[in-house]
């Protein structure tokens, strides 16, 4: 038996998943065009990097002789595990009917499978590069991952939760209240995200100078359908990550399903226009943060990183002082 | 059932175990036998334990007084839910070995087999009367029995001098250990005289405050021991790669829990009337030891070379986690929160659990890559996933299962941890509470280095170009030992998809420590929960689910709406044209972040070639400042004082004989 | 819970001036620490004037006004002045590495929200999580003097452990009287100027501002 909340809830998670799908390769393009008109560029335009995701799966496909089903698989698994994820996080709805197979920790852990297989694959090859990006990647890892985690500490620690749908709801339906250590938690969160989607700051998204790169490095080997895969899902990684930010620091105007079954005709345009408006202003703060950073030295993101770990736990404990 | 209590079973196997072992040493002659025979039959006897642990879970607690001992001073044997789990891992897990050794023990000589399968089963026996004692004769003389055994099987290759040197400190710390807890029992048994050394008559032994606290901290050292703890964790990384392969996936996957039994059974049993809110520091004291303990053993595993060395220490960063989850229980217990103590248990229990497997598994497979390759050291790897795609396969289950990720069952018991550390505020003391968050944090830290180090092991030896000199001879593992490892592996796979089970199995042996279970907070099978769904669920069966869904979707859909060409071509790397397999990373290129950032706590040697230098030599060693700082010292005094006491030394019997004079003439006035 | 939105802007302050206290035992360029003084001292006169505000109390708009004079304009450019007429720009080496620093100062919230927890149990107002924020960035401001070789970081370490007192004394007892903020004000210019004629004094007989050389002045 199946009442019609859950099938509307399964219907919305379907719906929510293959939007997010959709539009995740949109925001990169967007976050691409932003910088492009920061540096004084024109720019390709927003849709580029569908064309390069048409291109790619167009193409046949290349790899090296010693490569191991490890490195074929490795595409396909990165990107189910970023659509995973986008599956848990409330993006458009919360009390969606697949939250509750994974909380925050286990997202970090979805991440964490997505990255091990990605770096293990960039081994694969026993090139100079590969195994540089893959020590690389997962120095960031290490150190990105706690700080993570305290962030969502930190948030569970307020909602007495760490079901992300919880999280948002003691959030957002709620009065709006000032959370201090929520102002720590997302500086940082902010550093997490750019050291996790390979942005500036730690590594360059654009870069193809071979000693600076990180996340560039570990992917030389793939291409054609590889590639756009792994492309599609590092897409996937940062709307997933936004996301993340927007729910836990700006979780106004999403819908709930419960309260959906009525009007669900009103809320839920409301809650992708809502999604768009941030997805366009969180974007946009983006490439100006990587316009305004330097990239810094590899020796040096251990103390960027410190940092986030640093303002997390101390978001924690202003959490304990405040009880806010 | 008549007669048959689990216990007699379990009594029963053991004593075929002994049994086995004997025989193997009179088959010497014929070791295809041992192998083909007596390793088998010894992993059915382990599965027979597994299951009749299991069977003992459910069961009241059944007692046996055996006839032998010393007169007065019977034998006691109990079977309760902890020790029932506790022969669940040594079965479970042994299987998987002994199935494994039966096809790696093929090509050793008969002498040195018949004698390492008597210890290996007696090793096997004496871990399981370890579990099953009720008395602390008992007790001890199966804690020496599994010490003694594990020490012959460690220096099986005796005629190493390094593995004589790891076998002889493993042995002294072992004994240093033994020391501690039969004083620990000493202090227990409250001064009541020799009828007192029942397990029995120390729960109802009313200690102070202060006896209890003593009995506490040296149970702590004594089984801290031989866990390997910070600082008493020098052995482990020297006994563990000395010993045989099957060898050293039993002593780190199921020795090392024998240690986390005796302090779970010291506190929450033995102590269990103690126990009460003075001695809330306890559970500090062991969250903060085994913090330290976690980094410290993850922060070595990082900059090792050798694969077995790597994985010892990555057993130090497990202990620890144990520790943190054993310290976190008293915490939580001593405050009256026994739901909360349940979950932190269960969070240690069910890791130690997966770790027996895990780490078994990773061991094992060193074995059968040792013999593929004869090499330990990582950096002469490389490629292997071509020439031994089972072993591969098998150990990746493995290494993602140790590196704590979803849905493997590592995770699970790192999920649980966390979820106890979550819901930590609330304590009464505030320092406590405020600390405890950021020890969470500490814990993150341990676990994303572990998939660091994992990357690295697993990618050094299986992935790549081939290093070193070709190593195309490199075969796959025989068919036992593949049966041996899948064994592991697929315990690794269950365990990861089915925890709402095994919490539930588990519930049994947190009711009997702490009074509590978590069994009602999950309503189906699907979703694991700590407290209640809305605090936190998860449900690996799910995730697996869709994550694979998907993959099958995509590559579906591109095939289908695409082409799936394929094509292999040399290597790209820029366009690099000259690749050879010397410029991948190798272990130390891999460890070398890890170096660097936590180098005040390494001791760092390394020769660096020169710009102009010839024959260009790189050579680095990242040591123990515990070592220098710590064991030495502790060297020079007991060697100053050895020299001291050899002053009373001549050799003539004279001045021996004046010796035994003057004592009794002192004695005699004395009395 | 919800609190009065001004009580949750001073919250939101208070967290922010801890952090600052932080940055600045982070910082190794001298030019960002002063501009984090600076900034320190916005969010000090920011929380005020809400005191101020939410509690009417009209001689905390003169103390608001006189920190953003005072410790947002003039203090960090006499130090502008003084770091270019030095020519100091970095702090070389910090007397123990940044990162163990940082896990010092973690330990120092820690204990000062510990300790102020007692305190803030007595007091009846509803900022009492402030007075463990102040606490900790006294200390952190402390620790950030103990641990740099340069003389200016420890001047601006001083003022900044002023400005964890000021906090205390606005947030927790709505401020001291005026008399008394004019006279700190005061003691705190003259202390800089003070400084700066020190420092020239050091630099002329050291030929570095580098205090470790201090120690040569004490007797054999």
């Amino acid at each position: 038996m199946m009442s019609s909340n859950q099938a509307l809830g399964i219907l919305l998670q379907i719906y929510q998943s293959l939007l997010v799908v959709a539009l995740a390769p949109l925001l990169t393009g967007w976050v691409n065009q932003c910088r492009a008109w920061l540096q004084n560029r024109s720019g390709p335009g927003v849709m580029q990097p569908y064309r390069t995701l048409r291109k790619l799966f167009h193409k046949d496909a290349v790899i090296a002789y010693n490569a191991s089903l490890l490195f074929r698989a490795t595409p396909y698994i990165r990107f189910g595990c970023m659509w995973l994820a986008a599956a848990i996080i409330p993006i458009i709805a919360v009390d969606l009917p697949f939250s509750p197979a994974a909380d925050v920790i286990a997202l970090v852990g979805v991440f964490a499978l997505a990255r091990v297989f990605i770096a293990l694959a960039a081994m694969d090859i026993g090139t100079a590069f590969g195994t540089l990006g893959a020590r690389r990647e997962m120095l960031v890892s290490f150190l990105a991952e706690p700080a993570l985690l305290m962030v969502f500490f930190t948030a569970s620690m307020i909602s007495h939760s760490t079901q992300l749908p919880r999280i948002v709801e003691a959030l957002a339906q709620h009065q709006f209240v000032l959370y201090p250590s929520l102002a720590f938690a997302g500086l940082a969160f902010v550093i997490v995200l750019l050291a996790e989607n390979a942005r500036i700051p730690v590594d360059n998204p654009a870069t193809h100078l071979e000693l600076t790169m990180i996340h560039e490095a570990m992917i030389l080997e793939y291409s054609a359908r590889h590639l756009a895969l792994v492309e599609w899902a590092s897409s996937l990684k940062l709307f997933a990550y936004i996301s993340i930010g927007i729910a836990l620091f700006l979780p106004y105007g999403i819908a709930e399903v419960g309260a959906m079954a009525g009007n669900w005709g009103s809320a839920l345009p409301l809650a992708i226009i809502a999604l768009l408006v941030k997805m366009v202003l969180a974007g946009a703060a983006l490439a100006l943060l990587e316009a305004l950073l330097a990239k810094m030295r590899i020796f040096r993101t251990p103390e960027f990183l410190g940092t986030a770990f640093l303002l997390a736990v101390l978001g924690l404990l202003i959490h304990f002082l405040l009880g806010a | 059932m008549v007669g048959a209590f689990p216990l007699d079973i379990a009594d029963a196997i053991i004593v075929s175990l002994m049994a086995l072992g004997l025989m193997g040493l009179a088959l010497q002659h014929s070791p295809h036998l041992i192998t083909n025979i007596i390793f088998p039959l010894g992993a059915i006897a382990s599965l027979a334990l597994a299951a009749t642990g299991f069977w003992a879970l459910g069961e009241p607690v059944s007692h046996t007084v055996l006839p032998l001992g010393l007169p007065g001073l019977p034998l006691h044997l109990s079977l309760d839910p902890l020790s029932a789990f506790f022969l669940i891992l040594l079965g479970g897990a042994s299987f998987g070995v002994s199935i494994f050794s039966a096809g790696y023990f093929k090509s050793m000589p008969g002498n040195t087999l018949g004698l390492l399968c008597l210890e290996y089963h007696l090793f096997l026996a004496s871990m399981a009367l370890v579990l099953l004692a009720d008395d602390a004769y008992m007790f001890m003389v199966a804690w020496e029995t599994m010490a003694l055994s594990s020490y012959f099987l460690v220096t099986t290759d005796h005629h190493v001098p390094d593995i004589r040197k790891a076998g002889f400190l493993y042995l002294l710390i072992a004994h240093v250990g033994a020391i501690a807890i039969l004083l620990s029992f000493g202090v227990m048994q409250g001064g009541h005289g020799i009828g007192a050394y029942t397990f029995a008559a120390m729960r109802e032994a009313h200690l102070s405050a202060f006896w209890a606290s003593v009995a506490f901290l040296l149970a702590l050292f004594g089984f801290g021991a031989k866990a390997g703890l910070l600082p008493l964790h020098v052995w482990l990384p020297e006994a563990h790669p000395a010993a045989p392969s099957p060898v050293s996936a039993l002593m780190s996957g199921i020795m090392l829990k024998t240690a986390i039994y005796g302090i779970l059974r010291v506190t929450f049993d033995l102590l269990a009337n103690s126990l009460n809110g003075q001695q809330w520091w306890w559970g500090v004291l062991a969250l903060a030891l085994g913090l330290i303990t976690a980094i410290f053993g993850v922060m070595f595993a990082a900059v090792q070379g050798d694969m077995k060395r790597l994985l010892a220490y990555s057993s130090i960063e497990n202990i620890g986690l144990l520790l943190v989850g054993i310290g976190l229980a008293i915490i939580f217990h001593v405050y009256g929160k026994n739901t909360l103590a349940a979950l932190s248990l269960t969070a240690t229990l069910y890791h130690s659990l997966n770790h027996a497997f895990f780490k078994s598994l990773l061991f094992v497979g060193t074995g059968s890559i040792l013999h593929a390759t004869g090499e330990r050291n990582m950096g002469r790897m490389g490629g292997l996933i071509h020439q031994m795609p089972w072993v591969a396969v098998l150990m990746l289950v493995g290494v993602l299962s140790i590196s704590g990720l979803p849905p493997f069952n590592g995770f699970v018991s790192e999920w649980l941890l966390l979820q106890a550390f979550l819901l930590s505020p609330g304590l009464p003391n505030s320092y406590i509470n405020m600390l405890i968050p950021v020890a969470a944090g500490v814990i993150a830290l341990a676990a994303a280095l572990a998939a660091y180090v994992m990357v690295k092991f697993y990618g050094v030896i299986f992935l790549g170009q081939t290093r070193g000199e070709a190593r195309e001879h490199a075969h796959d593992a025989g068919i036992p030992e593949r049966i041996g490892l899948s064994w592991l592996a697929l315990a690794c796979v269950v365990l990861g998809l089915a925890p709402v089970y095994v919490v539930r199995q588990l519930d049994l042996v947190t009711q009997m420590l702490v009074g509590k279970g978590l069994g009602n907070a999950t309503p189906g099978w699907l979703f694991l929960a700590p407290v209640d769904m809305e605090r936190a669920s998860y449900s690996p069966v799910f995730f697996l689910l869709a994550v694979l869904g998907v993959m099958l979707v995509t590559a579906l859909v591109v095939h289908y709406f695409y082409h799936g060409r394929l094509l292999r071509g040399p290597a790209w790397d820029c366009g690099y044209p000259e690749q050879t397999s010397r410029m991948q990373d190798t272990a130390e290129g891999f460890g070398q972040p890890i170096r660097r950032i936590f180098e005040p706590f390494f001791r760092i040697e390394s020769e660096l070639p020169g710009a102009f230098d010839t024959h260009p030599r790189y050579h680095g060693r990242s040591e123990d400042r515990l070592w220098y700082a710590l064991y030495l010292p502790v060297k020079r005094i007991t060697e100053k004082l050895s020299s001291w006491a050899s002053l009373l030394q001549h050799g003539r019997i004279h001045l021996y004989l004046a010796y035994t004079f003057v004592t009794l003439l002192v004695l005699l006035a004395f009395v | 819970m919800t609190m009065p939105y001004s009580i949750q802007i001073i919250n939101l302050l208070a967290s922010l001036l801890l952090l600052i206290a932080f940055a600045m035992l982070s910082q190794r360029r001298i030019l960002s620490l002063i501009n984090l003084f600076a900034w320190q001292g916005l969010v000090l006169s920011l929380s005020t004037f809400v005191v101020a505000y939410s509690t009417g109390q009209h001689h905390l708009y003169y103390s608001a006004a006189l920190t953003l004079l005072l410790k947002v304009l003039v203090l960090p450019w006499l130090l502008h002045r003084l770091m270019r007429k030095l020519n100091v720009r970095w702090d070389v080496e910090t007397l123990i590495n940044i990162p163990a620093t940082m896990l010092v100062g973690i330990g120092l919230v820690i204990f000062s929200f510990n300790l102020a927890a007692p305190i803030s149990q007595l007091s009846e107002s509803i900022t009492r999580g402030l007075i463990g924020i102040a606490l900790a960035s006294v200390l952190l401001s402390m620790l950030m003097m103990l641990t740099r070789r340069k003389a200016i970081p420890q001047v601006v370490g001083f003022l900044a452990m002023e400005n964890g007192l000021f906090f205390a004394a606005t947030s927790a007892t709505h401020g001291m009287p005026m008399v008394v903020e004019l006279g700190i004000a005061l003691d705190v210019l003259v202390a800089t100027f003070i400084f700066g004629i020190f420092f020239f004094q050091i630099r002329e007989t050291f030929d570095s501002l580098d205090i470790s050389n201090m120690e040569k002045l004490k007797d054999d």
